[in-house]
């Protein structure tokens, strides 16, 4: 097991995302469950009014059919008008791109935005649709079978584990 | 395990047939996932891609409205294409049986089965036949006879912990006629699964089905003292072919000994809340000052109803994999 310091690499994230979006009028969702802390954190260090959007994309998952529904849904929750408005999604980790896809579609169904940028804690690779984000705290390379994991502990600092699930 | 029809051999949710002897994890898993379900309705899209492509057949072999209604509309915010069978007028009336009838909109890709009928056990018959011919179909009883009104039982709990946050301190009273009502069977399963301490029945004798103290029930005969210091009510409807029978004298009678009258309703906590499955028989067993009145949470019960639907679909098409 490897851990990273996440917190060095949000600040690198925080200090990206204030100079793109500067001027910007921006409004944060989070996915469930790291993308919510690090909006939450974004919203404070950008100086953001709106509250923070929850996704919990599980309804829009293209893998459900295989998969199921997980057993620990949470609501969904995007108290702000999504019709016109900047959003800026935000996710710890992007891979394949999916969780992204599901994100986007769930947005929509909130209304019709008139723009969607995404920032993310770690790139890891592995795309599996055309989709990039917009800010990143760091690109890395991770083989397919290493996890990479977003904690928070009690002190709300947070920590990024790589985790080699084949084992040995 | 002890083989519950219900569950599949990892013992997740395939079908559901009743509240009885299902474990507690599983009603809460049903009313967790249903409280992520509540906001869609709000938004400019109420509809979500889970059960895109699935084909939901509602099979109502005896007439329910309302039902009928929610369920459809439960399946179509998951996108599942939802097909009604008007059973009254179809093949059933040639003479088909229920099995073949089964067999044949299984031929049609059918998915998930959504049966209402007058004979208890019936979706039993159908979840058992479709184990051994199409695995992959749910069935959920949507009411059989005097049985169960399972997912009636889940959407009164989601409506109880919606206004009273916690089961473990509750006294629930169930009025009416218990005998005859499915849904207070499941709702009696669900109270006593989730915790509630104290679940009582209250109604004429004639309308008391025996057992209901091995079932953890409390039972009244007068009304006042059956709601006494009561958290949540929930009436019954009286169904009027009730009183052509010896059971009852008249709706007037049955109205003067357990109407839910504002007066009667004083008996109850101050915070109570009075809840009905519907439809309601106003002067019968609900006032309409009650059934109209800040303590009734009926029309909630509908709406909530909807995202209960909606949860329990999506949980057993998440089984369909492990079989």
């Amino acid at each position: 097991m490897l851990e990273l310091d996440a917190e060095v690499l949000y600040r690198t994230l925080a200090a990206r995302a204030r100079e793109t979006f500067a001027g910007a009028a921006l409004k944060l969702v989070g996915v469930h469950t790291g993308g919510v802390w690090l909006a939450e954190r974004l919203r404070q260090d950008l100086h953001i009014d709106t509250p923070v959007g929850i996704l919990d994309v599980s309804f829009y998952r293209d893998d459900f059919s295989r998969s199921g529904l997980k057993p620990d849904v949470r609501p969904s929750q995007i108290s702000f008008d999504v019709a016109g408005s900047h959003i800026l999604l935000v996710d710890d980790v992007l891979s394949t791109g999916r969780t992204v896809r599901a994100a986007m579609n769930e947005i929509f169904d909130y209304g019709r935005p008139a723009r969607i940028d995404l920032a993310v804690l770690v790139d890891r690779g592995g795309r599996e649709l055309p989709i990039a984000a917009t800010v990143v705290g760091a690109t890395l390379e991770v083989p397919a079978d290493v996890t990479v994991v977003l904690t928070r502990d009690d002190d709300q600092r947070l920590h990024l584990t790589m985790e080699n699930r084949g084992g040995e | 395990m002890a083989s519950n029809p219900q569950l599949n051999r990892h013992g997740e949710l395939h079908h559901l047939l009743s509240i009885d002897g299902l474990p507690r994890p599983i009603l809460e898993r049903v009313l967790m996932t249903a409280d992520s379900f509540i906001n869609i309705a709000e938004r400019e899209v109420k509809n979500v891609p889970l059960l895109r492509g699935k084909s939901v057949f509602n099979l109502f072999f005896e007439n329910s409205t309302r039902t009928r209604t929610t369920f459809e509309i439960a399946a179509r915010r998951l996108s599942a294409d939802v097909f009604n069978l008007d059973i009254m007028r179809s093949s059933t009336a040639k003479g088909e049986s229920l099995l073949d009838t089964i067999d044949n909109l299984t031929a049609m890709q059918a998915d998930m089965f959504v049966v209402r009928h007058a004979t208890s056990g019936a979706p039993y018959l159908i979840a058992k036949h479709a184990s051994a011919s199409a695995p992959h179909v749910h069935v959920i009883n949507a009411g059989d006879g005097r049985h169960a009104h399972p997912t009636q039982g889940l959407l009164d709990m989601y409506t109880i912990r919606h206004y009273k946050k916690e089961f473990s301190n509750l006294t629930v009273a169930i009025v009416g006629d218990i005998l005859h009502s499915r849904v207070a069977r499941s709702d009696i399963h669900a109270l006593t699964t989730l915790g509630v301490p104290e679940v009582r029945a209250v109604g004429p004798l004639t309308l008391l089905p025996a057992g209901l103290e091995q079932m953890g029930v409390r039972v009244f005969t007068k009304l006042d003292d059956g709601i006494r210091g009561a958290d949540v009510i929930i009436m019954l409807r009286l169904q009027n072919e009730r009183m052509r029978g010896a059971l009852l004298p008249s709706a007037q009678e049955y109205f003067a000994h357990y109407g839910l009258t504002p007066e009667r309703l004083a008996h109850a906590k101050p915070d109570a809340i009075v809840m009905h499955p519907g439809p309601m028989n106003r002067g019968v067993e609900i006032d309409s000052r009650v059934a109209d009145g800040n303590a009734a949470v009926i029309l909630p019960q509908v709406t909530f109803g909807i995202a209960v639907r909606m949860a329990v679909m999506s949980i057993v098409a998440s089984s369909a994999r492990m079989q």
